[in-house]
């Protein structure tokens, strides 16, 4: 008998990606199960985070969900506000951010991410929404986690544009490590010794052949694969709190 | 100086065919009320310029207004496409040029301190680069690893929109500050709309918060409630319901042009514009009051 979940996707891949947050760190945040993660984590394990925002916001305690980078409750009790060209040149590329959040449309094989076109760059089949600051937080920030839905079309082998950079041979010349973990709700995938995105999680009852059947390459399975655990009542309790109307969560 | 103007005056005199423009604000302080203006004057051949086009060039671009767009991030904030863009974008009727945010902004940066080109350490991500000639690679004159050059952006107008401002165009701004200040200082023409046209003392009693002088500014227009469905930090809230409205009546061209003519056309200013969105939407949007504390400057007489 299969019990009912009692998490939805969303859910689960915010709980994962706060459990990645270390106490005391310098987080990159965006909108969306980024910033989720990011006030699940201060209420739980680390309450020394530190949360920039690229619109210039930094030590943010947001008293409602921000639905934009720039809602007016993030800066409101933050302990500084500076202008976008100090936030990317004093703290992301000056070396001061520990962890960046990233996201697009596609993830290659070595954790390359297309947030730009798909198809021609000249004649877009679909164009999105482009770079933002994801260009140098995936350089610079020391590293990189993506949370995205597992499915065939996010993660094609190679990506169509390379809005970031991924584990290149361009890395090496980086402050930055790239990303270290996609969180998705089927598992985590990192980088192996050569930069490959491997499988090295999988969620309670999820299966290796739904994460194989889920990515666009041929999945390796890391050695030491292990078991993610089931999202607890406390986390589930405090990130419905901090999302009660539903919009990233359902 | 006096440089109070009414909004119609400041862009019928200051805005023409063919300018590069640069409504500037991240989210915050959006200026809707000048966009809006310039669409009822009908200009043409712009290039719109903005890290974050928003609503508002979305509106410009699907009244006709935009020949081109420069840009490093081309969604609509917290809700996915800029449907009008993308489709002038995906259908070839907009040329388009593109960068990253801090790419974007270097080049405000370099433009505001009178420099051809500023330097930024290099990403890896090889894509942009490849289709815009305007990223160069260039050695460190002084032995280290190579950087990044991007050329300064030189706007013809920058609009603002500002808490408070004097008649001089001296303007005090808080909350998310974005690139304002780049993009006033790389702009040939400057034109401010103010929540509050303040007296001199105000501005003079608190310095350190006066991020516009007004030595820079051509104009400066009292124009409450310019930002919406933007938002002044302690004035009013962010409209995240017409964001998600946006979304789909950009999709229907009927619509897009019904809501252009009802909310721009058909209006004469944006007290008119204020007004229809009614009480209930005032109320919705008027923020808790959240003072900061005050610190003593001293007198040294």
């Amino acid at each position: 008998m299969t019990p009912a979940p009692a998490y939805s996707p969303a859910e689960l891949m915010a709980v994962n990606a706060a459990r990645l947050l270390q106490d005391g760190e310098v987080v990159f945040v965006g909108v969306g199960l980024p910033n989720l993660a990011c006030n699940l984590a201060l209420r739980t394990h680390a309450p020394n985070l530190t949360l920039i925002y690229e619109a210039g916001v930094i030590g943010a305690r947001p008293e409602r969900l921000p639905l934009s980078i720039g809602d007016p409750t993030l800066v409101t009790g933050a302990t500084a506000v500076t202008s976008m060209y100090d936030i990317f040149a004093l703290y992301l590329q000056r070396g001061l951010v520990d962890v960046g959040f990233l996201g697009g449309a596609q993830i290659g094989r070595y954790g390359d991410i297309n947030a730009t076109v798909i198809g021609d760059y000249a004649h877009p089949k679909t164009r999105l929404p482009g770079s933002g600051g994801s260009m140098e937080i995936a350089a610079f920030a020391k590293r990189c986690f993506i949370i995205t839905p597992h499915q065939p079309r996010r993660f094609p082998e190679r990506v169509d544009f390379q809005t970031s950079l991924g584990h290149g041979p361009a890395r090496r010349a980086l402050p930055g490590s790239g990303p270290q973990a996609v969180v998705t709700d089927l598992g985590l995938l990192r980088p192996d010794a050569s930069g490959e995105l491997v499988l090295a999680a999988l969620h309670p009852g999820i299966t290796v052949e739904q994460a194989r059947a889920a990515t666009g390459w041929p999945l390796q399975i890391a050695p030491d694969l292990t078991t993610t655990a089931a999202p607890t009542a406390e986390e589930l309790a405090l990130l419905r709190a901090l999302d009660p109307d539903r919009i990233y969560l359902k | 100086m006096p440089k109070l103007t009414d909004l119609a005056s400041a862009i019928a005199t200051h805005v023409h065919d063919g300018d590069l423009l640069y409504l500037a604000g991240f989210t915050h302080l959006i200026p809707f009320a000048a966009g809006h203006e310039i669409i009822r004057q009908g200009r043409r051949d712009l290039t719109l310029a903005r890290a974050t086009p928003d609503i508002i060039y979305d509106q410009m671009a699907a009244a006709g207004c935009a020949r081109k767009i420069i840009f490093s991030y081309m969604g609509n904030p917290g809700v996915g496409s800029l449907h009008v863009l993308r489709r002038l974008v995906e259908s070839g009727a907009l040329e388009w040029e593109e960068y990253s945010h801090f790419g974007m902004i270097t080049r405000l940066a370099a433009a505001a301190a009178g420099l051809p080109f500023l330097p930024l350490r290099p990403t890896g991500a090889e894509s942009l680069a490849a289709v815009n000639p305007a990223y160069k690679t260039i050695p460190d004159p002084y032995g280290g690893p190579d950087v990044v050059a991007l050329p300064a952006l030189h706007p013809d107008v920058a609009i603002l929109h500002v808490q408070r401002a004097d008649v001089h165009g001296n303007a005090h701004l808080w909350g998310i500050l974005g690139e304002q200040k780049e993009a006033a200082f790389a702009a040939r023409r400057v034109i401010l709309t103010a929540e509050e046209i303040v007296d001199e003392d105000v501005i003079r009693r608190d310095p350190n918060r006066t991020l516009i002088p007004g030595l820079i500014v051509t104009a400066v227009c009292h124009v409450p409630h310019a930002a919406h469905p933007s938002y002044a930090q302690g004035y009013y809230d962010r409209d995240n319901a017409f964001y998600l409205e946006w979304d789909a009546l950009s999709q229907d061209e009927v619509r897009l042009h019904a809501w252009l003519e009802e909310w721009v056309y058909a209006l004469p200013d944006r007290a008119a514009y204020w007004a229809k969105l009614g009480s209930a939407a005032h109320a919705r949007l008027t923020p808790a009051p959240r003072p900061s504390g005050e610190v003593d400057y001293g007198g040294y007489a």
